[in-house]
């Protein structure tokens, strides 16, 4: 079927009409490659990854909704923690780590240091 | 919160000055929101589009990356005609800036001011370097819904996916997060899921329908009356055939087992009550996925938060009120798609231009926007997918039984790690009969997700108790639904707020 239609928006992409690119970046210091534009779920999935987060009880924890709902994919993404995998496309450098332990809704937000913990969620 | 605000926040404050004011702003560029703002700007307003998302679509034509040059033949797609159409007028309305783009940006608040609205906005992910307010004269929110979810013993185990979210991931990646599916809950829409998987080179263990199909008869001209939806249903049946697919009506993942990821699934046929068929019970092994699902549920934070009215629809899912030109209770606020009611990306898209053409209307004339509602024919295809969404949701409901499934020990809210043991312990002990006192006592909807996982099962479990207090399931619907912060955000966008 057609093509789709060239972006034209400020943030929008040129297309290239190229065939696709790699990207690499690593994953808790591994490497970790994939087609440009997937998502860093994806790619780790690739590497037979399942599960990149545990739970403040331990539990194992990978993708559920896949579209930025849930919340159970979060890893830590050059240095920023609380991100979604399912939502960003990994990029060239991109050092992903693997979250874990209790860093959910209790701590988020409590003075830690790179200032993009989420909060705002226990205010519902 | 334990630390001074300004401690936190490291990130460079986003750009102030003054908002930015637009005639309508449009929230979603999914099938409705694309709909809206396209019809909005062919119309002369000004039009901001805001979307968390990287690229356009929204959950339907979700697609492989724009940015990375990957070009989607759209075979996954149905209606993709009617979105590289919408998304000509779109991409137009950008090239003549009438519309201003704001992707990977999520709205976390909406107010409503005495001369239209302002909505705060925080980049998705990465750095935007957008806006962090903007105003508007007229709102048209389109920010559809998401998968609804029962919880099942051991559904937290990795390789447990909402059904919505295996599509979403086969859309955008061109990749399966799996390779031996179990695909489960109800509704037609297992079925295209279930069809993409296979497509893209996964196999299909079984789809388990916890309906039994007979809820279609009484209302089979319903279906007839939108034979587009008749024509993608023969398609999945070839597929189902081609690829022998099992498809077990009134059948119900009773348990997924496995270690560290998912290894099996047990099935059960079951009767109209949800009582499980003795001797029906069997263990499909070899399986490392499984795709839930039980219908949709609108994304209606912001339309509640400004206070439009809202109801309980007949597949028992919160839903918000519109007239015949998509108004709601709230004047300028415009509402279509997913929100007005769960019903599938083409009612979206006749939503969508009705409520951008009366929302431009509304502000480039300074009227109402009455004078915008739907055309007799738009009216009678609104009509139409309306009747066929609710014969639909009426053959699918939620399986009746599914409580009796839950142990104590499995987990209800998957974010805070609360059991349905707890849930049921709060509800008989604590006469915790409703979302909001769940919250409180065992903090149930209070993680990261804020109940929009776990919501429905909350209610269900809380309000069943025989003491409940609260007849009226909107109660707890509602609580669900009210978070004055739609989206987790960053600190220091609430250090940066102006205006
Ligand atoms: C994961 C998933 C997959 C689906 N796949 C299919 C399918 O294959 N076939 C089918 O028939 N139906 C599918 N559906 C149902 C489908 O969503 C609807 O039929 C259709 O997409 C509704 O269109 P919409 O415009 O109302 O909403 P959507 O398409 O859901 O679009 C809403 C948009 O709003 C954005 N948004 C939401 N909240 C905010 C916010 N606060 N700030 C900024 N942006 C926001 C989202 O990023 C999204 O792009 C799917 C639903 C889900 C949840
Ligand atoms: S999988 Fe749900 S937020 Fe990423």
């Amino acid at each position: 079927m057609s093509d789709i239609p060239q972006a034209g928006s400020p943030h929008g992409s040129e297309r290239t009409g190229a065939a696709t690119s790699r990207v690499r970046g690593t994953f808790d210091g591994e490497p970790l490659e994939a087609e440009a534009g997937t998502s860093v779920a994806s790619a780790l999935i690739a590497t037979g990854t399942r599960s990149w987060r545990t739970t403040r009880e331990g539990r194992s924890r990978g993708l559920f909704c896949g579209i930025g709902v849930c919340f159970d994919c979060l890893v830590e993404i050059d240095g920023e923690s609380g991100q979604r995998a399912c939502m960003i496309p990994l990029g060239e450098g991109m050092d992903v780590r693997s979250a874990s332990g209790p860093r959910t809704t209790h701590d988020a937000g409590t003075g830690t240091s790179t200032g993009r913990d989420a909060d705002g969620t226990d205010a519902a | 919160m334990s630390a001074p605000l300004e401690s936190l926040g490291q990130t460079e404050p986003r750009p102030t000055g003054p908002a930015p004011h637009f005639e309508v702003a449009v929230v979603g560029a999914g099938p409705a929101g694309l709909a809206a703002a396209a019809s909005a700007a062919e119309r002369g307003a000004r039009v901001a589009v805001i979307d968390a998302a990287e690229q356009p679509g929204g959950q339907f034509w979700r697609h492989r990356s724009e940015a990375a040059g990957i070009r989607d033949d759209g075979s996954l797609h149905h209606g993709w005609k009617t979105y590289l159409d919408l998304r000509r007028r779109f991409d137009s309305g950008v090239d003549t800036s009438r519309i201003t783009y704001l992707p990977r940006t999520s709205v976390w608040m909406a107010q409503r001011r005495p001369q239209g609205f302002t909505l705060r906005l925080s980049s998705s992910f990465g750095t935007t370097t957008g806006p962090s307010t903007v105003h508007a004269s007229a709102l048209v929110l389109a920010t559809g819904g998401y998968d609804r979810q029962l919880p099942v013993p051991g559904w937290e185990l990795p390789g447990v996916m909402a059904a919505g979210g295996i599509q979403a991931f086969i859309k955008q990646n061109g990749a399966l997060p799996g390779s031996r599916f179990v695909v489960a809950g109800t509704g037609p829409f297992l079925l295209p899921v279930a069809a993409n998987i296979v497509e893209a080179g996964g196999s299909v263990a079984a789809v388990c329908e916890s309906a039994d199909l007979s809820g279609w008869l009484p209302r089979a001209h319903r279906a007839l009356a939108v034979p587009e939806k008749g024509l993608e249903g023969a398609e999945y049946a070839w597929t189902f055939v081609k690829h022998r697919i099992p498809y077990r009506t009134r059948t119900v993942v009773t348990e997924i087992l496995g270690d560290s990821a998912v290894e099996a699934v047990r099935t059960a046929r079951v009767r109209r009550d949800g009582t499980e068929v003795p001797g029906s019970a069997r263990t499909i092994d070899g399986v490392d996925s499984v795709g839930l699902g039980w219908g949709f549920t609108p994304q209606l934070e912001l339309p509640v938060a400004l206070g439009a009215r809202t109801r309980v629809d007949v597949d028992g899912s919160l839903v918000a009120d519109v007239d015949a030109a998509q108004r709601s209770s709230v004047p300028g606020l415009y509402l279509a798609g997913e929100l007005t009611g769960v019903g599938g990306a083409a009612l979206a898209v006749v939503e969508g231009a009705v409520a951008g053409r009366a929302a431009a209307l509304a502000t480039t004339t300074g009227t109402d926007g009455s004078g915008a509602i739907a055309t007799a024919r738009e009216a009678r295809t609104i009509s139409r997918q309306r009747a066929f969404a609710e014969a639909m949701h009426l053959a699918h409901p939620l399986p009746p039984g599914w409580e009796s499934r839950m142990r104590d020990e499995t987990v209800v809210c998957r974010c805070e790690e609360v059991t349905a043991g707890a849930i049921l312990g709060a509800r008989d002990e604590m006469d915790a009969a409703d979302s909001r006192t769940q919250k409180g006592v065992n903090r149930a909807g209070m993680g990261w997700c804020q109940g929009r996982v776990c919501g429905v099962a909350v209610a269900c479990l809380s309000g069943s108790a025989p003491q409940a207090k609260s007849d009226d399931p909107m109660i707890s619907l509602r609580q669900n639904a009210n978070r004055p912060i739609a989206q987790p955000i960053p600190l220091g966008d609430l250090r940066d707020l102006v205006d």
